[in-house]
């Protein structure tokens, strides 16, 4: 069955999805997502959506789903280079993504997922970081 | 009004939804439709086809491209012969779900085209249309 592949980088997993995904796949993600921060006690997932075309309720709601699950699990989510015509769709869809975390691009979610996991560590991910 | 090109898709299963999506950007692109408006009309598409394959049992939809004078539009129809919905303005209510979606389906793909109409009756299934026009 296809998969869409996890790296790790460090305390972080790392997803870029490349392709349109089915309801089914999509579900697949996020189990796969969940059992991998386990695994790897991972303290921070990071979701390249920014080759997705369209974000609809039910990707929507599983993005969320990943946030909420790997926050239970230890792990900070955060969705990076969403486009501007998916996120201008997203509003009047009336999706209102709630505490999923965004950021423009790699770099900047980079930071922000090393200032939330920061935040939930004391500073330890920082500290190792520049080590 | 003329309706110049048609096509048929049936949809079933999950992937079906992929394609129905597929199928309706290459025709928002080839009708010259903007970026934003391929985006709402494709996001409202994936919507109301996966409604038809998981509560109306799956069905198929048509798309249509309409020609009104100067105006050139894209009508997509999703077609089931599921159970029905009891009542209409309940399900287009934001947040009314009876499976475990967020309930947004209806009430946003409305919002995201031109024209949207519902018809449905108990143990006959649903219809929905929707259009957009350039
Ligand atoms: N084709 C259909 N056949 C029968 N019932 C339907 C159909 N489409 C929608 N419904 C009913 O209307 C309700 C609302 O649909 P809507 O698409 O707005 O939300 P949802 O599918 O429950 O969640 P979401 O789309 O946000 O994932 C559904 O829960 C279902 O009960
Ligand atoms: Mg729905």
């Amino acid at each position: 069955m296809e998969t869409i592949p996890i790296l790790k980088v460090g305390d972080c997993l790392l997803i870029s999805i490349q392709v349109d995904m089915h309801d089914r796949l999509a579900m697949s993600l996020q189990n796969h997502i969940t059992e991998q921060v386990v695994k790897h006690h991972a303290r921070g997932v990071m979701i390249d959506i920014s080759a997705l075309e369209m974000v609809d309720s039910f990707i929507g709601r599983v993005l969320g789903s990943i946030a909420a699950m790997t926050r239970v699990l230890g792990a900070e989510t955060v969705v990076v280079g969403m486009r501007p015509a998916v996120a201008i769709t997203l509003v009047e869809l009336g999706l209102s993504l709630g505490t999923l975390r965004t950021a423009l691009n790699v770099e900047v979610g980079m930071e922000l997922l090393g200032s939330l996991i920061d935040a939930s560590t004391g500073g330890a991910f920082r500290e190792r970081q520049a080590d | 009004m003329n309706v110049k090109r048609t096509e048929e898709l049936v949809l079933a299963q999950s992937e079906d939804i992929v394609r129905a999506r597929q199928t309706v950007r290459a025709w928002m692109i080839r009708e010259g439709f903007s970026l934003v408006d391929q985006t709402k009309m494709v996001t409202a598409a994936s919507e109301l086809a996966r409604n038809a394959v998981d509560y109306g049992g799956g069905g198929v939809v048509l798309l249509e491209q309409l020609l009104e004078g100067a105006r050139a539009g894209l009508r997509i129809t999703f077609t089931d012969r599921g159970p029905g919905i009891p009542d209409l303005e309940l399900a287009q209510t934001d947040g009314y779900s009876t499976g475990t979606g967020l309930g947004m389906g209806l009430g946003g793909s409305r919002r995201l085209v031109n024209e949207f109409t519902i018809a449905s009756s108990p143990g006959q299934g649903t219809v929905v249309t929707i259009t957009r026009w350039r």
